[in-house]
């Protein structure tokens, strides 16, 4: 750093004013970033003071969302996003793996390419066109399988018992996997669409980062006479682990904050998840669904510390990831 | 590593049998999660056209939605709305945006430079629906729904697309252009805006359509900014249409022909993102 200062004076001195007022120009222009992150910090900060000033931390850990009576808390949607975010990460992270390694060490280059520019358009889609989809066609196929699963006497005397446990606000491992709704809209149908939309986040990143790896690397394990699954599983993906763990961490992030798909499958329902196939809600489920109709104080505020939540989330999510890339990047590798 | 150890390649003249049905079982598991992979683009897309391509007329692009319950009707409203809050936002996302990316790129020593990529690159992370949020707070509560505070949200959140690109876009040009340009006497400011923009711009632009296009379908910063607007509306103090809201309220709605009416959208829609990032990459490629 003391290198580049010592230089400094001499071009100072050498360039003309306008200079200095071209940096500021550009200085004041970039500064609306800063501004546009403290602005959104001030304002989300002052709208959800009412709630948190009257729930405190109750906020995060009481289960009942109730507009009517006025009492609001959180758990429920904080579990929702962190289910669905979590469940669809691990099913979406080997599919990305595998089709970031298709891409980059399988396909021949006349597939490659067109085959990662169709994972990169899987990321263009909106979200609103991802809830269309679901709730238009992989919703009757769940919906239909749902009201089959109650075509014989003991599988409704199984939905029965859980139905009782269900209403006392309980669940068992069992009855977890009974479905309690019939209109193929609820959690399981939100961890889905919310798994085919994060996979293209994991699969570009890692896609990116294998075909970094040096060929040297792969070169010298297939010297020593290793098959291909093996250069791949020893060689690439430990070099690569670093920048896959950021494409992974980037897709933990839009799961988290992914809402109008989410909003339009998950049933809205603020109840504590009973059921995988009943209705759930994420924050950004309700501030979606929630917000518009929100008229008393209390209620718009709690609304917004949801947002204020996420707000934290992702930028926590975002220092992870960075802290995360650090570690895990092999010595040596830029 | 001790896995390595214990499956050491050994001096051998064939591969075992089992490691080499490991390594066609993995070929063929990678082969069928790509598989898995691009399914749902190809359905999605089939889907839509199939549902949609006959709601695609002239009434489509020149009609506003029939009253519910009522068929006919187009989505001229969402379409201009789209269209002229992009616009807008456009406006300031680029301009802020393409800023950041100089300051970020040409003045690499300024003590501010390390902040402001931190908190652009942490604004790119927040959710959409926040921004929303945000623009509710600082536009919607002070003057009430209108197609400006849909445009600044989405400014919002075009901001750190374009200042990311920008960024790598001009820091890929080689240091001797701007030390040719200063040598000749140039101030370094026009050496930025005469020389280093110029040599980037095609890489720009495809930031900016990229952000666009990222931009162009989303539906949840606009619910309570835009609002949504049953009719024609260019005046940007007024609530405004969007496609993306149009697809939203069509979708979850219970009359037939709003559906019919989102499938349309919706294809419209993807079909426009699909041809920006196509264009974006070709731009790319040849400058």
């Amino acid at each position: 750093m003391s290198d580049p200062a010592r230089r400094l004076p001499t071009r100072a001195s050498m360039s003309s004013g306008s200079d200095r007022v071209f940096q500021y120009l550009i200085l004041a222009l970039a500064s609306v970033i800063v501004l546009v992150f403290v602005v959104s910090l001030y304002l989300l900060g002052v709208d959800s003071w009412p709630a948190l000033r009257q729930f405190g931390v109750d906020f995060f850990t009481t289960r009942t969302w109730n507009p009517v009576s006025g009492t609001f808390g959180a758990a429920a949607m904080i579990t929702g996003t962190l289910v669905t975010s979590f469940v669809a990460l691990i099913i979406s992270v080997p599919l990305a793996i595998a089709s970031a390694l298709f891409v980059a060490e399988y396909a021949p280059r006349w597939l490659a390419n067109p085959v990662g520019y169709l994972i990169e358009l899987l990321a263009a889609i909106p979200s609103v066109v991802y809830g269309l989809w679901a709730l238009f066609v992989i919703a009757p196929v769940l919906s239909r399988w749902e009201q089959g699963y109650f075509a014989s006497p003991e599988k409704i005397a199984i939905y029965t018992a859980c139905k009782n446990i269900w209403d006392q606000d309980r669940t068992t491992l069992q009855c977890f996997f009974v479905p309690s709704a019939f209109d193929g809209r609820g959690l399981a149908l939100a961890i889905i669409i919310l798994t085919v939309m994060i996979l293209p986040y994991t699969a570009s990143v890692a896609r990116d980062v294998i075909r970094l790896v040096p060929a040297d690397q792969r070169e010298a394990m297939y010297a020593l006479g290793a098959t291909k699954w093996e250069v791949i599983s020893r060689a690439i993906l430990p070099y690569a682990r670093a920048g896959i763990m950021g494409g992974v961490i980037l897709a933990l992030g839009r799961a988290l904050g992914e809402t109008l798909a989410v909003a339009m499958v998950i049933g809205d329902s603020q109840d504590i998840i009973k059921s995988i196939f009943g209705g759930a809600s994420t924050m950004a489920s309700v501030i979606a669904n929630q917000f518009g109709d929100a008229q008393e104080t209390l209620h718009r505020s709690s609304v917004v510390t949801l947002g204020f939540i996420l707000f934290f989330v992702s930028v926590a999510v975002n220092l992870l990831a960075r802290v995360i890339i650090q570690r895990l990047t092999p010595k040596g590798v830029k | 590593m001790s896995t390595a150890t214990s499956a050491r390649p050994q001096v051998r003249t064939g591969l075992s049998a089992a490691r080499r049905a490991q390594n066609m079982m993995m070929g063929g598991l990678i082969l069928l999660a790509t598989l898995l992979v691009v399914a749902p683009l190809i359905l999605i897309f089939v889907y839509l056209i199939r549902e949609g391509i006959d709601a695609v007329n002239l009434d489509f692009f020149t009609k506003i939605p029939a009253p519910e319950g009522e068929t006919g009707g187009g989505l001229l409203n969402a379409i201009l709305g789209s269209l002229y809050m992009l616009a807008m936002s456009s406006v300031f996302g680029v301009l802020v945006g393409i800023a950041g990316g100089i300051f970020l790129a040409e003045y690499p020593r300024h003590p501010l430079m390390p902040s402001i990529r931190l908190v652009s690159d942490v604004l790119a992370g927040i959710p959409a629906i926040v921004m929303g949020l945000v623009a509710y707070g600082l536009i919607v509560l002070n003057f009430g729904f209108s197609g400006f505070a849909g445009a600044v949200a989405l400014g919002f959140l075009m901001i750190p697309i374009v200042v990311r690109t920008t960024e790598e876009v001009l820091k890929l040009v080689p240091q001797a252009v701007r030390e040719a340009g200063l040598s000749l006497g140039l101030p370094q400011w026009l050496v930025t805006l005469r020389i280093v923009l110029p040599a980037a711009a095609g890489g720009i632009i495809t930031g900016v359509m990229l952000a666009l296009a990222r931009v162009a379908g989303e539906a949840a910063p606009l619910l309570f900014t835009a609002f949504g607007n049953p009719n024609v509306n260019l005046d940007p103090s007024k609530p405004m249409s969007a496609l993306p809201l149009e697809i939203y309220r069509g979708a979850t709605s219970a009359y037939d022909e709003n559906q019919r009416m989102a499938k349309a959208g919706a294809l419209l829609l993807i079909v426009l993102i699909f041809v920006t990032s196509l264009l974006a990459r070709r731009f790319s490629r040849k400058v």
